[in-house]
């Protein structure tokens, strides 16, 4: 199993006041996935996103990554493995605002040991190619569309080949046009192989991955296979 | 790769903020403007006194009235009178193996006229081996002779300046010239000398040591007697024989409670060099607290800057960076900034002692321009360092944030 976790919590200690946002998670991923998180505000989801993603600590319970106990990495095995292993999309793209797209799609890199330049600079060029960015590479993230800038930040996910892709709402801050070519390129991704987990609060977006836990309260409630996975393709409908 | 980005993103964000990046490295600027001018000037002026003390000529010794410390300046130099030191004492001294020539000294100022011609100027009351003493020589004309000393001769020999202001381009041996209201002749004038021990010797006349203390200033003691020695040698040993003749001469059994100190040049210029090393030290010191107060400038923006990117650190961090990059970075950003507040600072300093040495020079001092590649590499480092030291706060609040708390940062 690619992802196990095994009754996670984790609690918000504020002022002595404890806010428990995961209450015992349990769920199992699959190399090759394309799973959405979905609840509403609250719900944890995002909380369970960092988890995963090692930019946050679980309180309590079990988290094996690609066959590996996670409990025991210490802060530069986890900066290793965001740096590896996560390629992260956020809701507000957060690009570095006076570097190049370029710059921000290798921006990981500069934190890899053993670098080899040639080879990461052609990666780099295959993907602006892909998403349809190589004429914008010069540009700085200000001069780009929503949709153009989320792009660069799946391309900067992507240049360090991560096992894991985790996109939290990467669609919030876009409008349909925009959110649907989002989409599309997810999909291809996973299409291509890549495992997904993605948090969103919007059906229609959740609709277009395979599978979609739903939340409440810091628990799954719900963990079910999408009978028919839309198809960013043919648009984003509500 | 990583130090080269770090490097661009660092000159990038002290671009970003321009008049920021600069009034915080003005603390810098200015600190390191300071030693740097400092040390150049505390060079130049050790130099200067060093030069001016060897030109007086070398293997000489002084004796002054009063005692002193071995070290320390002797209490003539403070202005106070004392009258300890007679011309007979001078008159036994020569006769002391080694010594090649010896010379009184006293001094006063006085008008000197000649026709209309009224000047002031100081006159000095030397011995007839002055020249031999001080390696002085004379332009035209003659120096006063032994016998010139012993009679009270009303004779002057003139400081080449002095020459030029009373006479002109008159030929003035042999005329006769008035030092308050005393009649000299003058049979000499002394070639030009220029600046030395920070009287300029040019400006001055000389006539007998007993004349002057006689018809001039009404007294019977000397400012100080000055031998010359065969070699460096026998300085040590001409020392200590003029200790013993002195103390026979004035009745002293306990060498502790001499009335007189003697002094050579080598002496002086150890003195001299230990003064002003000690001053230049202090100085840079005092220069170096405005680079404390610079970095804490730098501290202080340090910490605003790690504020303002606290957003920007928690996305290094989610993409990868340890703490050990983000430190790293936010140290290289302070120590570029302290490092370009140097280089300023080391170009300001240069110019000010440029400034400095076009000013003394003005006033016909010797005074070279010296910036030391040590001083240089000193304030170099130590800009460097304040960076270090004072990001290193910061640097480490930056390092420690959580990536996620970070992100959320607004």
């Amino acid at each position: 199993m690619f992802i196990k976790l095994e009754n996670i919590t984790k609690d918000y200690i504020d002022e002595e006041v404890i806010t428990r946002a995961l209450r015992g998670v349990s769920f199992e991923i699959d190399k090759g996935e394309f799973v959405a998180v979905m609840g509403s505000s609250g719900s944890g989801k995002s909380t369970l996103m960092h988890i995963i993603g090692f930019l946050d600590k679980m309180t309590q319970g079990e988290y094996f990554f690609d066959g590996e106990n996670t409990s025991e990495f210490d802060d530069k095995k986890l900066a290793e493995i965001r740096n590896q292993k996560v390629g992260f999309v956020f809701q507000s793209y957060n690009l570095l605002a006076r570097t190049s797209v370029w710059d921000n799609v290798l921006l990981p890199t500069i934190y890899m040991p053993n670098l080899n330049k040639k080879e990461i600079e052609d990666r780099a060029k295959q993907l602006l190619n892909k998403l349809g960015l190589l004429e914008r590479s010069k540009h700085r993230p200000n001069q780009l569309s929503g949709g153009e800038q989320q792009r660069v930040a799946i391309a900067r996910a992507l240049i360090n080949q991560p096992r894991l892709i985790l996109a939290d709402e990467p669609t919030g801050n876009l409008d349909s046009k925009s959110g649907q070519e989002v989409m599309e390129v997810l999909q291809d991704l996973n299409k291509e192989g890549h495992t997904i987990l993605m948090v969103t609060h919007e059906k229609y977006v959740a609709e277009c991955a395979r599978r979609i836990l739903n939340m409440k309260d810091g628990q799954i409630v719900h963990d079910y296979v999408v009978a028919h996975q839309h198809l960013a393709k043919n648009g984003l409908k509500k | 790769m990583y130090l080269l980005n770090t490097l661009k993103l660092a000159f990038q964000n002290l671009a970003l903020q321009k008049s920021r990046s600069f009034l915080t490295m003005l603390g810098i600027v200015i600190g390191v403007g300071a030693v740097i001018s400092i040390m150049s000037v505390g060079a130049s002026a050790q130099n200067l006194l060093l030069a001016q003390v060897n030109a007086m000529g070398t293997n000489l010794i002084g004796i002054l009235p009063g005692a002193a410390d071995e070290m320390g300046p002797p209490a003539a130099l403070f202005g106070i009178e004392i009258t300890t030191l007679k011309y007979e004492d001078a008159l036994a001294l020569k006769e002391l193996p080694h010594v090649l020539a010896i010379s009184s000294y006293i001094t006063g100022q006085g008008t000197m006229s000649y026709f209309n011609q009224i000047e002031s100027y100081n006159y000095q009351g030397v011995g007839h081996d002055y020249t031999k003493v001080e390696d002085a020589s004379v332009d035209s004309g003659r120096f006063f002779r032994q016998e010139e000393v012993d009679s009270l001769a009303r004779v002057v020999v003139l400081g080449s300046e002095v020459k030029e202001k009373l006479f002109g381009e008159d030929n003035p041996i042999n005329k006769r010239i008035k030092i308050e209201q005393v009649s000299f002749k003058v049979i000499g004038v002394m070639e030009e000398r220029g600046v030395v021990t920070f009287q300029n010797q040019d400006k001055q006349v000389f006539i007998p040591i007993k004349t002057a203390q006689k018809l001039l200033l009404g007294v019977d003691h000397l400012a100080f007697i000055r031998a010359k020695v065969d070699h460096a040698d026998n300085i040590a040993l001409v020392t200590s024989r003029i200790k013993e003749i002195l103390r026979f001469r004035h009745h002293i059994k306990d060498p502790t409670k001499d009335d007189f100190s003697v002094r050579n040049t080598a002496q002086a210029l150890d003195i001299l060099g230990s003064i002003t090393q000690a001053l230049k030290m202090f100085l840079a010191a005092v220069a170096a607290i405005s680079l404390l107060v610079g970095g804490i400038g730098i501290m202080n923006i340090m910490f605003v800057v790690v504020n303002e990117r606290t957003r920007e650190i928690g996305l290094r961090k989610a993409l990868g960076a340890k703490r050990k990059d983000v430190l790293i970075q936010f140290l290289i950003e302070s120590a570029t900034m302290t490092l370009i507040g140097g280089i300023m600072g080391i170009v300001l300093g240069i110019l000010i002692a440029l400034a400095i040495t076009l000013g003394v020079n003005y006033f016909d001092y010797d005074w070279q321009f010296i910036i030391t590649p040590l001083s240089v590499f000193v304030s170099t480092a130590m800009a460097i360092s304040v960076g270090l030291v004072f990001g290193l706060w910061p640097a480490n609040r930056a390092s420690k944030l959580n990536p996620i708390e970070a992100l959320r940062y607004e």
